[in-house]
């Protein structure tokens, strides 16, 4: 069984002008000790759903859908059961560590805080076990009694790694854990997760703007747009033969390295990400697509398993009507008047493949 | 627009900016009203302004006069005089309502003059800067240190007793926050480009602060001077309660330094003591709540905190 | 990383040299605007109207010779700049000169008077701090809520009423002892006479302080609880708090570990700045309760007027402030950690 099983998950926020959903119905599992990359522009909802997985959005937030985390349902989970799941269970690398940590607070006492709190070894134990801590991230151990301005960029995203391995959690979410480092330090602090991930055998969800980031450290990758995982599938499948328009733009937008024809002519993407309170009809993305037909504006295209025929598409899917054109053409049928499309996008649980059938693995 | 193209063109700019500022004008209203208490706080000062305003039309000034006083002395209150009569004899209700007029406009004045004050200097030594600019803010600077309220009592002893008196001590201690703050968006608002094309322009110091700065800056002070008047309000009545005011205007801490010099605190008169002080509060609350409701709608920095 | 920590010890020398740049710069201002001050005190004060001789005289019989003399022990007849001197030269060495009105001098009096004052200004700055960092970190955690509501209406009424008018209120309903409530509290002083021994004088002095402190304490907190709410609520959105709930943390946790030792930081730095206003400020409340302070004595100074005490006076209330905000820019970057490297 899949250690974290996210289904159908939608997150919307209230505003005095409304409700503004920022998820739309995501859904993807992870098995242990796998490692999956969650892909996005910012404000496609990726941040959003790092943390609904611990149930830390705002108190604005409305939360709907499962996310079972070994087998547990973390959004109908009681407080004290949630807390003691909270970074037991499942701790967090956030992004930019100078904001995530504790300015007032020296950075030993922050790692140790968690080990304290869920009582992880005992209490004598635990400046030893910060010093140990500590020396995994490659950092020496007088740097405990340091405050977090007194740290580097990338020492301090060190000091929020050793503090998400405090509790030996099985599952380590890392929101954009490089975004804030220069190009070197990054890769220094990918290799540090990856193998500390690897080595204590810790499942992770590591969410990018970056594709490249992603594509280096983990198995699979999702890509999500406005509030929606649209392709997913193997980590080099999805980077080199992207089926979703939009996968293949953020592909397309970090150049290859060693390949000339991809710096000569990067891909960027034109416009802006879509208002998440007022999203174009059909396909969100449509106002940007470079292949867009007519018929986009009348389907929302959900995620379908991509031909399995083609080479390197096992497992893969995709929310885009070409590619349910070319899964099951008899069966689905393209739709061939908005009419019908309409009233088959009214109800995609019961017409189209939902998400979850889509993304399980 | 009907004129030929040439009138035509200015007309319309000029029906495009009006049309502009009515827009903004009706967003700004919209915003303030969804502040509960700002409303409030406007609606007690329309009517507290209104009631001060009025006051000549319903209060005979002989009865309000020390000699002219219809009443017996310490009178509790009755339908007659609703809220009792003073030593003198006079209706407590009568005296506080005349008293709003000199709170105000004391209140009123006192925070022109220091705005003004605080807004020029502030605006010099933002537009100026430099070593003329760096040395008015050390002038500010040292003023901020000073003492306020010892240094208006030392002023209004040293002056001679009237409310014009008043009114410059007030005036004269309260200017360095404004001029902190207005020097603070004066720079702010020099850093944008449309100063630098004005400047290109042709432009003069006098005209980029006058046209371009002032504008600017007036919003900040606006809900600035409305918490000032609260301020200068309390401390016209304090002045006044130390005796330093003039004797011969009524004024609500003048009524309640009469009320203690004539014992009412001893011998528990509380319809002599209660109405002047509850007004002072009354009215400087609701400064207080515009003036916050104000600086939430203008300040968007404030704004998302409520 | 080792060679970060040598050099992180190359460094102190130039660290220490940098605090004492800048703790001099501090006491170099603060030498500088109490000079001004003290300049600022002694002119301020010459244009008050009235003959110093002629109000210490009052109601008695004076011949012209013994006013000359009066003039010539007070230094008086000398030229403006000479006065000016002495007066210098006397504050170098504490010496205020002699009061008009009582014939002591001033600095015996504001020996005196200082006592009450810092312990009227002093406990009711604490309790009134206290109160309004609690009620403040309360209506700023949990912000928009009917607590917060209700009590930032409190406390903006209770900022908008005039300390000497509460201070009388209180007098006439807990003091003076009329209706049907009896006298709980003394009406003004601060001692009953006659009382003797250290723990009755205790009881007496502390009985005597309850209504002028709580005067004070309804009056200043507001801005105690403004000030602590609104830095909390800059706090509530910060990253470093998910990560704390992220931990597991309780809210409660949450809130004192992590929260409120950020958010205090400015309010603390208010605190001092404002203890400075203070002492000045509680003029009114010692009139009111005839408190035996500062404040009384500079009120009965204007009166007379009484130039070398009022001067010496304001002297003090600004140093006070001066000296406050000298103390919070250097105790600032002790509690702060991000100033203190």
């Amino acid at each position: 069984m899949n250690y974290l099983e996210v289904e159908d998950l939608r997150v919307s926020y209230h505003t005095p002008e409304g409700e503004v959903p920022a998820v739309r119905g995501v859904g993807f599992g992870l098995a242990a000790g796998s490692k999956l990359g969650l892909a996005g522009e910012s404000g496609c909802g990726k941040s959003t759903v790092a943390l609904a997985l611990l149930r830390l959005l705002p108190r604005s937030a409305g939360i709907r859908g499962r996310i079972l985390l070994d087998g547990e349902d973390v959004l109908t989970m009681r407080w004290g059961r949630l807390r003691a799941v909270r970074w037991a269970g499942a701790s967090i690398v956030f992004q930019g560590a100078m904001h995530s940590l504790n300015a007032v607070r020296r950075v030993g006492h922050q790692i140790a805080e968690p080990i304290r709190l869920h009582g992880s070894v005992p209490r004598d134990r635990v400046p030893q076990r910060v010093g140990e801590l500590l020396d995994q991230v490659g950092l020496p151990g007088w740097r405990a009694r340091s405050y977090p301005h007194e740290l580097s960029g990338g020492q301090r995203q060190r000091v929020m790694i050793a503090m998400a391995l405090a509790c030996e959690p099985r599952l380590v979410i890392a929101d954009e854990p490089t975004t804030a480092l220069d190009v070197m330090i990054q890769a220094q602090i990918l290799r540090l997760l990856d193998r500390l991930v690897g080595e204590h055998d810790i499942s992770m969800l590591m969410i990018s703007h970056d594709l490249s980031v992603l594509s280096g450290s983990c198995d699979r990758l999702a890509v999500m747009y406005a509030g929606r995982v649209v392709e997913e599938g193997p980590a080099h499948a999805v980077v080199t033969d992207a089926r979703h328009p939009y996968a293949a733009a953020l592909g397309s937008a970090f150049p290859t390295v060693g390949d000339p024809a991809s710096r000569r002519a990067p891909h960027g993407l034109p416009g802006d990400p879509p208002d998440p309170a007022d999203l174009p009809s059909g396909c969100a993305f449509r106002p940007r697509c470079a292949v867009v037909e007519d018929r986009c504006a009348a389907i929302d295209p959900v995620l379908w398993p991509v031909d399995s025929d083609s080479a390197g598409s096992a497992g893969r899917s995709a929310a885009c009507v070409r590619v349910l054109d070319s899964a099951a053409p008899e069966d689905t049928g393209a739709p061939d008047g908005a009419e019908t499309a309409t009233t088959r996008v009214a109800d995609p649980d019961t017409t189209l493949p939902t998400q979850e059938s889509g993304a399980q693995y | 627009m009907s004129g030929p193209a040439g009138e035509g063109v200015p007309a319309s700019a000029r029906a495009l900016a009006w049309e502009r500022r009515r827009r903004a004008l009706v967003g700004f209203c919209r915003q303030y009203a969804r502040n509960r208490a700002g409303l409030y706080g406007l609606g007690g000062l329309l009517l507290i302004g209104m009631v001060a305003l009025s006051a000549p039309l319903f209060i005979d000034q002989a009865a309000i006069s020390v000699t002219g006083a219809p009443g017996q002395r310490f009178e509790s209150p009755s339908v007659e005089y609703p809220l009792g009569t003073d030593a003198f004899g006079r209706s407590v209700l009568d005296l506080v309502v005349w008293g709003a007029r000199i709170s105000l406009a004391v209140g009123f004045l006192a925070t022109f003059v220091s705005v003004a004050l605080g807004t020029l200097i502030g605006i010099v030594a933002g537009h100026f800067g430099g070593l003329g600019g760096n040395a008015l803010m050390r002038v500010t600077d040292w003023f901020m240190v000073l003492p306020t309220l010892v240094m208006a009592i030392a002023l209004a002893a040293v002056l001679s007793r009237s409310t014009l008196t008043i009114v410059v001590a007030i005036g004269v201690t309260a200017w360095p926050v404004t001029a902190r703050l207005v020097r603070a968006q004066t720079l702010a608002v020099e850093a944008r480009p449309f100063i630098e094309r004005a400047r290109a322009l042709g432009g003069g110091h006098g005209y980029v602060m006058v046209r371009h700065v002032l504008p600017n800056v007036m919003p900040v002070v606006l809900a600035q001077t409305t918490l000032l008047v609260a301020e200068a309000i309390i401390m016209e009545s304090t002045l006044a309660f130390l005796g330093l005011g003039d004797p011969a205007t009524i004024s609500w801490g003048g009524i309640l330094q009469e009320a203690r010099n004539a014992g009412a605190v001893s011998s528990g008169i509380w319809w002599y003591m209660i109405p002047p002080g509850l007004a002072i509060a009354l009215v400087a609350l609701s400064f207080t709540l515009c003036g916050r409701a104000l600086e939430g709608v203008l300040n968007p920095r404030l704004r998302e905190r409520r | 990383m080792t060679g970060a920590a040598t050099v992180g010890r190359a460094d102190t020398a130039a660290r220490r040299s940098r605090v004492l740049r800048y703790v001099g710069g501090r006491l170099l201002t603060a030498v500088v605007s109490l000079f001004a001050v003290m300049v600022t005190s002694f002119f301020l004060f010459r244009i008050l109207p009235g003959d110093p001789v002629r109000a210490m005289t009052t109601g008695r019989e004076v011949t012209v010779e013994q006013q000359a003399e009066l003039r010539r022990q007070f230094g008086l007849d000398q030229p403006l700049w000479q006065q000016f001197l002495d007066y210098c030269a006397g504050l170098a060495r504490f010496d205020f000169g002699l009061s008009y009105q009582y014939r002591v001098p001033v600095s015996e009096l504001i020996a005196e008077a200082i006592g009450p004052t810092v312990l009227l200004a002093g406990t009711g700055t604490l309790v009134a701090a206290l109160i309004g960092v609690t009620l403040g970190i309360r209506a700023g955690w949990r912000h928009g809520s009917v607590g917060d509501r209700a009590n930032t209406a409190v406390a903006l009424f209770l900022f908008s009423v005039p300390s000497f008018w509460l201070g009388l209120l209180f007098i006439v309903v807990l003091a003076s002892g009329t209706g049907w409530l009896p006298g709980l509290f003394p009406t003004g002083g601060m001692a009953t006479p006659g009382v003797d021994g250290v723990v009755a004088v205790t009881v007496d002095v502390g009985h005597h302080l309850v209504l002028p402190v709580a005067t004070m304490v309804a009056v200043v907190y507001a801005q105690y609880l403004m000030i602590m709410r609104s830095s909390m609520l800059d706090e509530t959105g910060a990253d470093y708090l998910t990560t704390a709930r992220a931990k597991g943390l309780r809210d409660a946790l949450v809130l004192r570990r992590h929260a409120v030792p950020n958010a205090l930081l400015p309010t603390v730095t208010l605190i001092f700045l404002n203890l400075g206003r203070v002492v000045g400020g509680v003029i009114l409340i010692e009139t009111v309760f005839s408190w035996p302070g500062l404040g009384s004595l500079f009120y009965s100074g204007l009166q007379v007027p009484d130039l070398p005490l009022v001067q010496a006076l304001f002297v003090v209330f600004a140093s006070a402030v001066i000296i406050m905000n000298l103390l919070a820019d250097l105790v600032y970057p002790l509690l702060d950690p991000r100033v203190r490297t």
